[in-house]
């Protein structure tokens, strides 16, 4: 008699069924909302309906923007601290990396109401939609930058450094020609980790923009309310602009040079 | 040539109270071929880095051409370094990692403005400047067309080669050299040795080289200098270091050596193994010294026509020669030769007087600092000690409180007192126990002297080291405890005038 055969691909039989049940269907079912009509019959009208409402594309470039912003500031706050962090020769380093991470252990809703309840009191609440909407996704996306950035750094060897500067080069010249470059697999997926959640993050633009910044996932969330095909040809649309955005940080490489930075 | 370049006057480093240089003292001229020589751990590559400029004497100082350089930026040094393991940056190729300090400097142009002044502007290198710069560094380390390669491609021996091109094409007044071969093959190594020491020729700058290798040391070197602990054990060309040691860490650490304990008993004329050789050096009489023969140095003769008599013990074959080893008395003599003895043949040997090498002992005695306790023993080298007391003042006795009584009648309490501690080299044993001495260490050398070793054993904490005779066999880095018989412990008040101060 033959003994039962239990390959290892077995195991994977789980997963496959998560991954069709969770990923390909829901996939499949956003893309037949988003190019049907309210009868379920085969339209672009929502497709043409989107790149001919100003306000639809106004609301993408938007999201864009803050997105960017978010990204930017972050990444200039973030650098500094994981070099300082990475390169400092106390002892207690893993502390104070955790003080920056901690915040990511508590409740998002509770650290977007505390930002507020903070807002408030300072009297911006209200009066600086944008700003506060920014704020808020710089301080909540922070730690997600710091990590990455701060592993990368720390994995450079120091003799690079010192060879960098046997060659004559300055401390400048050695930050922009052998520490950049070399963390640039952090920076990408620093990037990535702060530039997609922002663009779609509609809770902190909500809570801190007083309901009056709209960014494209809030935009989303209001269609499902009414119009499922709308929001569906909304959904897919960011989903390329992700993908387009995650390709070009650099985002699907997975050779060496990442240095377990990637995601 | 002969006019120093670099000095080091004086100079300590120390890492958390941890002295790793002791007090440099060095002088190295213009175009040498300079090798810091010795075991790992030894501060050759704190030496090293603080000529870089990467570490800073904590004290001393360090002269560049008569400047002090000592705390100047590794950047605005004119020398420059191949590291251990290279260090070349990952994200250039080849030609950028050349390139890169060619980049980094700016040189003096001369130019003539329209009234046919002179004038001179700080530039930066052109792009054609620094192809053919580095186009000929490569062709220097035969690596010619490598240019596009990236780093993560070449073997070891090519990334070593790139590692030079980069530091020598900046025309550095100083090449530095960090155990640059270590991580090759033999074979690779010794190309590299012969190839290393033809670009010294050829370029006519200094060479500073570390290595713990000490035949790549006495091949390549114009001076050796011997380091050990953070202090330099000799200086000198490699013929003198081999012929001439300084002492028997140097004849020991470089080449084979017999090393025993002798005693000078007339002018010219010292004692060991039981029987006495005229020599060279000239010591006070009676004086006990360190008596140090190359192997290759005793010559084989008929029994009767020896001073030494004895027989051998074993025979092995080296490829050039024959390393035979004879018993004389106690003793063992270790000889290497061309020609080959049979076991158990009895021999005669001999030593010309020039061959037989005088050193004083480094080690005549130990000498502790410690603090007797209130059990009235003695802590000293992170352990403590049972000791006799009463030796502090002549004629007194200790009472049933553990105080003790001077002749006079005094009645003193010990505790606290500060003493001095002398223990003879014959008088320490080591166990394995870890319980059954008064401290522990780590063996750190050992040294066979015909008919005993003499070993070194350092505490963990304080560092202190135990050095003595034994007959027993040890590895070096047994963890040990130490232990020294009660009668053997000599102590005495520490000096009342050292105290005051």
């Amino acid at each position: 008699m033959k003994a039962p055969r239990f390959s290892r691909k077995t195991l994977c039989i789980p997963y496959a069924v998560f991954l069709l049940f969770f990923v390909l269907v829901p996939m499949a079912v956003i893309f037949v909302y988003a190019f049907t009509d309210a009868d379920m019959h085969f339209s672009f009208w929502n497709f043409i309906n989107f790149f001919s409402d100003p306000t639809k594309i106004f609301t993408v470039i938007y999201s864009v923007v803050i997105a960017l912003v978010t990204t930017v500031i972050t990444l200039l706050i973030a650098y500094p601290t994981a070099y300082i962090l990475a390169r400092s020769k106390i002892k207690k380093r893993n502390v104070l990396l955790l003080l920056f991470v901690t915040p990511m252990w508590i409740n998002f809703v509770l650290r977007i109401n505390a930002i507020r309840e903070l807002l408030n009191w300072i009297g911006l609440l209200g009066t600086a939609n944008y700003f506060n909407t920014i704020f808020g996704m710089v301080y909540d996306f922070l730690p997600f930058m710091i990590l990455p950035l701060y592993t990368t750094i720390q994995k450079i060897d120091e003799s690079l450094y010192e060879a960098s500067a046997d060659l004559g080069g300055n401390r400048l010249t050695t930050f922009f020609r052998v520490t950049v470059p070399l963390s640039m697999p952090g920076i990408g997926s620093g990037i990535t980790m702060v530039f997609l959640p922002s663009m779609t993050n509609y809770v902190v633009s909500d809570m801190l923009g007083n309901s009056k910044v709209t960014i494209i996932g809030k935009f989303i969330e209001t269609y499902f309310g009414t119009d499922w095909h709308m929001g569906s040809m909304i959904a897919l649309i960011l989903l390329i602009v992700v993908f387009f955005s995650a390709w070009l940080s650099g985002g699907f490489k997975a050779d060496e040079t990442a240095r377990g930075a990637n995601l | 040539m002969n006019e120093p370049i670099i000095e080091l006057k004086d100079v300590s480093k120390s890492y958390d109270d941890n002295l790793v240089i002791d007090h440099v003292n060095l002088t190295i001229k213009k175009g040498e071929f300079v090798t810091f020589l010795g075991p790992s751990g030894c501060g050759k590559t704190t030496t090293l880095r603080m000529i870089a400029g990467f570490d800073m004497p904590t004290s001393g100082q360090i002269l560049l051409n008569g400047k002090d350089i000592s705390y100047l930026a590794p950047n605005k040094r004119p020398v420059n370094t191949v590291f251990q393991r290279y260090a070349l940056f990952p994200h250039l190729n080849i030609f950028e990692n050349i390139a890169f300090g060619l980049k980094c400097k700016k040189v003096l142009n001369t130019y003539r403005n329209d009234h046919g002044e002179e004038y001179t502007k700080r530039e930066k290198l052109t792009k054609k400047e620094i192809r053919e710069k580095v186009s000929r560094a490569l062709t220097l380390v035969d690596l010619e067309g490598f240019e596009k390669r990236s780093v993560s491609t070449l073997s070891g021996g090519q990334q070593q080669r790139v590692a030079i091109a980069r530091a020598i094409v900046n025309e550095p007044e100083i090449l530095l050299l960090d155990e640059p071969l270590g991580a090759l093959d033999l074979k690779m190594r010794k190309e590299m040795q012969i190839e290393l020491k033809a670009m010294h020729k050829r370029l006519g700058i200094t060479f500073i080289y570390v290595t713990h290798d000490q035949e790549e040391a006495l091949t390549m070197s114009d001076t050796i200098v011997v380091m050990s602990d953070g202090v330099v054990q000799q200086i000198g060309t490699p013929t003198d270091i081999y012929n001439e040691p300084a002492n028997t860490f140097v004849a020991d650490f470089i080449g084979e050596s017999n090393i025993f304990n002798g005693t000078v008993v007339g002018k010219r004329k010292v004692k060991f193994c039981g029987k006495t050789f005229d020599c060279v050096d000239d010591f006070e009489l009676n004086e006990p010294v360190d008596v140090v023969v190359r192997p290759e140095d005793i010559d084989m003769c008929a029994p009767e026509q020896g001073i030494l008599k004895g027989t051998v013990i074993s025979v092995v074959f080296k490829g050039i020669h024959y390393e035979i080893t004879v018993k004389v008395g106690k003793y063992e003599v270790v000889i290497n030769s061309t020609e080959s003895r049979k076991e158990g043949e009895a021999i005669g040997m001999n030593v010309s007087p020039d061959e037989i090498h005088l050193m004083k002992p480094k080690y005549t005695t130990n000498v502790f600092e410690g603090v007797i306790t209130k059990r009235n023993t003695v802590e000293f080298a992170d352990g403590e000690f049972e000791c006799d007391v009463t030796a502090l003042y002549p004629g007194s006795h200790i009472d049933e409180e553990d105080y003790l009584i001077t002749a006079t009648g005094e009645r003193i309490d010990l505790t606290g007192t500060e003493v001095k501690i002398e223990v003879g080299l014959g008088d320490i044993e080591i166990s394995d126990d870890a319980e059954a001495g008064g401290t522990t260490g780590h063996i750190i050398s050992i040294i066979y002297k015909g008919d005993h070793y003499r070993l070194i054993v350092r505490t963990e904490e304080s560092e202190e080291d135990f050095v003595f005779m034994t007959n027993d066999l040890w590895n070096e880095n047994d963890f040990v405890s130490v232990i020294i018989p009660k009668e053997k412990i000599k102590l005495s008040l520490k000096n009342t005038e050292e105290k005051k101060r």
